[in-house]
Formats: C-alpha cells, structure tokens, sequence
C-alpha cells in the first residue's frame, strides 16, 4: 500500500529552486532515506510533506489524500520529529505529552502517556521540565510525542544528530520496532550513512533539489563506482554532474 | 471545530502559569502599583476645586477596563511569543490544530488572565478607595464585553505584525494600548481632544464605551444615547475583530507560501 504519494514537487523561492521536479513513493512498512548535501533540499522536501511550506507545483499524496482536500485527516496520520524543532523546554515532559495527545485527539491518553513513559524510558522524568533533559532524553520525548498518535506516516529530519552512539542505536531501534509492528512509513534524513544503511531500504539522494539517484543503499554505492554510501555521499556533493553523467 | 484542541492551546498557557506562578505575579504587581498611585491621585483631586463627581469613580472606573483590555490584548501577544521563544510553532502547525482553534486557544487563556487582573483592580479599589465597578450597575457588562471583543482584534492584530515582521516586532504590541488611550476617551472626554483627533477618536470602539460610561456617571446620559454608542461600539469592535483575524489569516498563508513559517523561531 502506498503511504506517500509525491508526483513532480517543486518549490521555488523567487528566482532560487529549492526543488525541482521531485517525484517518489514510500510504502507501507518501508523506510526511506533522503540524503543530500546541506541545501540539497531535504528539510524542504518534508516541510511541504508537513504542510507547513505550500509547494509551487506537484502533488503530494498521503494515503490518498491531499493537504488541500482533507489536511485534518492527514495531520492526524502524520507526525515528525526534527533536530530543529522541540517540545516546549518550560512544560514538564508530562505536560507536554498531554497537550500533543490532546492535539492529536487520542482516545484513553492517559494509558497511552503512560505506556509512551515506559516505553521511552520516561518515567522518572514524568514531572521534569522538557529543558532540564539531556540531549538523549529530550531525543526520546520528541520521538515519544512523534509517536503518540501512531502515525502511518513519520517524518524524522536527522533524528539521531547530536546523540551518542548508544542513544541513537536505541533511538533506531525504536524506529525500527514501530515501523514493523504498525507498518508505518517513515521518511529519514541523516548524514550518518551508517545509520542510513543500516535502517533504510531505499534511499534517494537529492542534489541541487533534484533527485540524482535512487536504490538500494547496500547496492547503489558499488553501481556508481564507489566504495561505500559515504563515498558516494562525498561524490554527490563535491561533484553531482559527474555522478549523474 | 474541535474543542479538545482548544482545550491544549488553552491548557498549555495554564500550565506555564502553573509552573512558574511569577508569571502571573508580575503581572498583578503593575496593576496594583497603578490602582494605587491613581487611587491616591484621585483622591487628592477629589480635594480640590467643586467638582460635582467623584474622581476615584471616574478615573480608577477607567483605569481598570482600559487594563482589562490591555490583559486581552497582552494575553494573546504573550501566548503567541510563547510558542515562538519555544520553538513550538512548526509543532502545532503541523498537528490537525487549525488556526481559528489556535487563537481561540490563546484567547481563551487571556481571558483567565484578564479576569483575574479585573477582580483583583476591582477589589483593590475597593478596599482601598471605596470604588464600586458596579456603580452603575449590570449595564457596565456589555460595555465590558466590546472592551474585551476590541482587545482580541488588538491582540490578533499584533500577533500578525510579529507573524510578519518577526519577534522582534514584539515591542510594537507593548505601546499601542497606551497611544490608543490617549486618544480614545478614556481619561478624559473626547471634546478634549483638538478636532481632527476627536474625528480619529470616533473610529475606535472605546471612546463609545467611555463616553457612555462617562454619561452614565454623571447621570446625564439617555437611554437613546447609550443604545446608540452601545451598537456603534459593538459594530466597530466586531468589524476589527474581523480585519484583524483575517489580517492574522493572510500573513499566515504568506509565510506558508514564502517558507517562513517552516522556519519561524525566535531567532529570525
């Protein structure tokens, strides 16, 4: 079942293309790498799948759905979690799980809040203020809150970046676990290729807002002539006309 | 319309007050400091001269609506700026929240705090002065009620100013309920005023609330009268409410469209 239905996206800030003509589809079940370089356009890519940022041409489908017909019903589906974005630092981690399981409109949020705690390792910090976290609890209570209203899609823009090795295997882990007991979809970006080729079944590098390539991430490396996905990211960015030829 | 989603918006302001009540006494600390020192000055004024009526009636009467409003108006500017320092927005704007549940949400949350500075200036004065908000008994509450409708559009107005121009905007939502003060009768009648500003006045709810209230305290004033000042003070406070959520409206689709939105935060 496609989850993620994007056909020929593009976003154009006056004269700078941000995106250009960007089409891709994400399954049920499947997690799917976006790589690119810083400006690659990425965070624009999942900013418009959010409907935060309105497109300039394309279509985006959410399990068939567009943002311009039925945005409610697709908001309910969807939920992110992003380096650049937190939960309220002054709100407990409690408090904060209320208010998005009330945005969200979850049934018995209580059990749910509780059985996120447990799950995410929260418990003892039910009545800490979100600020007084480390980085890696703050990781899992914005994972937490992206997973509260069971999304079938989820969108996570370098979820890992800036989290020890150890708290970002758990953080995979999770992703991972979730994806294959609920069969959601899940977008990823990172510049950890590691991560991405250990997670991902797909990835599409984007370079200039164009996609340049698109496989296997344990194949596509040795395709193209390069040894591993670093290399082939380090390709990407220092040369895409070279790759794409 | 979902009324959960309100009730987060709502509650989220509630718990920031809750978590750190000198929110909220920083607040009622001003407010005191101004029932106080214009208590006294009325007094003394009341001391001179013949005056025919009470000045603590008049002046604490309009000092305490005109914070009223100020409350709502800073309410809403408050709440937004929250989301904005937080780096909460692109949260809620991704989440089902629409954005009529959003402003009914902060609103809401001026309300509570609004209200409360209302009867604590109230009881202050008096306590301490002997002022009685309800001197002219029930008919003050729809007065009341444009005030707080014309705050909302002052609020929402702002919170499009900051939307658009960025947080730093923030200082043109602190001064504009002092200058409209100034021209809007609220200390003084509006023929005060030189006469192209009493023409500007008019085009503002409150002169009609405190030109009305003015009369009733003189007992001057005819029913006729208040039900004429009474409707034009509603029409405009609705129809600024208006402009105002649609002003709100667009610079929200402008920063979809133009990427700001996705990248709102406190530091643009």
């Amino acid at each position: 079942m496609t989850i993620l239905d994007i056909k020929n996206l593009s976003k154009n800030y006056q004269e700078i293309e941000a995106v250009q003509g960007v089409s891709f589809t994400v399954e049920a079940g499947e997690i799917v790498g976006l790589l690119g370089p810083n400006g690659a356009g990425k965070t624009t890519i999942i900013s418009m799948i959010l409907g935060i940022l309105e497109p300039s041409g394309g279509s985006i489908e959410i399990m068939g759905r567009t943002m311009a017909a039925d945005a409610e019903e697709i908001c309910r589906n969807i939920n992110f979690s992003a380096v650049y974005t937190h939960v309220p630092s002054n709100l407990s981690v409690l408090q904060n799980l209320k208010i998005f399981g009330m945005l969200y409109d979850i049934p018995d949020l209580s059990g749910k809040i509780e059985a996120l705690l447990a799950e995410f390792d929260l418990v003892q910090f039910r009545n800490t203020k979100a600020g007084f976290l480390s980085s890696g609890e703050m990781a899992r209570l914005n994972l937490a809150k992206s997973l509260i209203n069971e999304p079938k899609l989820l969108l996570l823009d370098e979820p890992t970046a800036s989290l020890d090795p150890a708290i970002a295997g758990d953080v995979r882990e999770k992703i991972r676990s979730y994806t294959q007991q609920t069969g959601a979809a899940v977008v990823w970006t990172s510049h950890n290729m590691k991560e991405i080729e250990n997670m991902c079944t797909r990835v599409l590098f984007l370079s200039r807002g164009r996609i340049l390539l698109a496989g296997d991430p344990r194949t596509l490396p040795r395709k193209n002539g390069k040894n591993d996905l670093e290399e082939l990211f380090i390709a990407v960015a220092r040369e895409p006309l070279s790759i794409n030829n | 319309m979902n009324p959960t989603r309100i009730y987060a918006v709502f509650v989220r302001q509630l718990y920031l007050l809750r978590n750190n009540p000198t929110r909220l006494a920083g607040n009622f600390v001003w407010l005191t400091i101004a029932i106080v020192q214009w208590g006294f000055i009325s007094k003394y004024l009341g001391t001179l001269g013949q005056a025919n009526f009470n000045f603590i009636t008049v002046i604490l009467g309009a000092l305490i609506l005109w914070e009223f409003l100020t409350r709502i108006q800073q309410g809403l500017m408050m709440g937004f700026l929250e989301d904005i320092w937080s780096n909460n927005l692109i949260n809620f704007f991704a989440s089902p929240l629409k954005i009529s549940e959003y402003t009914i949400g902060l609103v809401s949350s001026s309300i509570v705090t609004g209200l409360l500075g209302f009867l604590i200036m109230s009881a202050i004065a008096g306590l301490g002065f002997g002022y009685d908000i309800f001197i002219i008994g029930l008919s003050i509450v729809p007065f009341v009620g444009i005030l707080f409708l014309f705050g909302m559009a002052m609020g929402m107005f702002v919170c499009g100013m900051i939307f658009r121009l960025g947080p730093t905007a923030e200082w043109l939502g602190w001064p504009i309920p002092m200058v409209l003060s100034l021209i809007s009768g609220v200390y003084y009648p509006i023929d005060t005023l030189p006469a192209p500003l009493m023409l500007v006045a008019k085009l503002f709810p409150p002169a009609y609330v405190f030109e009305s209230l003015r009369a009733q305290l003189e007992l001057v004033a005819t029913f006729e009268g208040v039900m004429i000042n009474l409707a034009m003070g509603l029409g405009l406070a609705l129809f600024y409410l208006f402009l105002a959520y649609r002003f709100f409206l667009i610079v929200y689709r402008h920063n979809l469209r133009t990427g700001k939105l996705a990248r709102f935060n406190a530091s643009i």
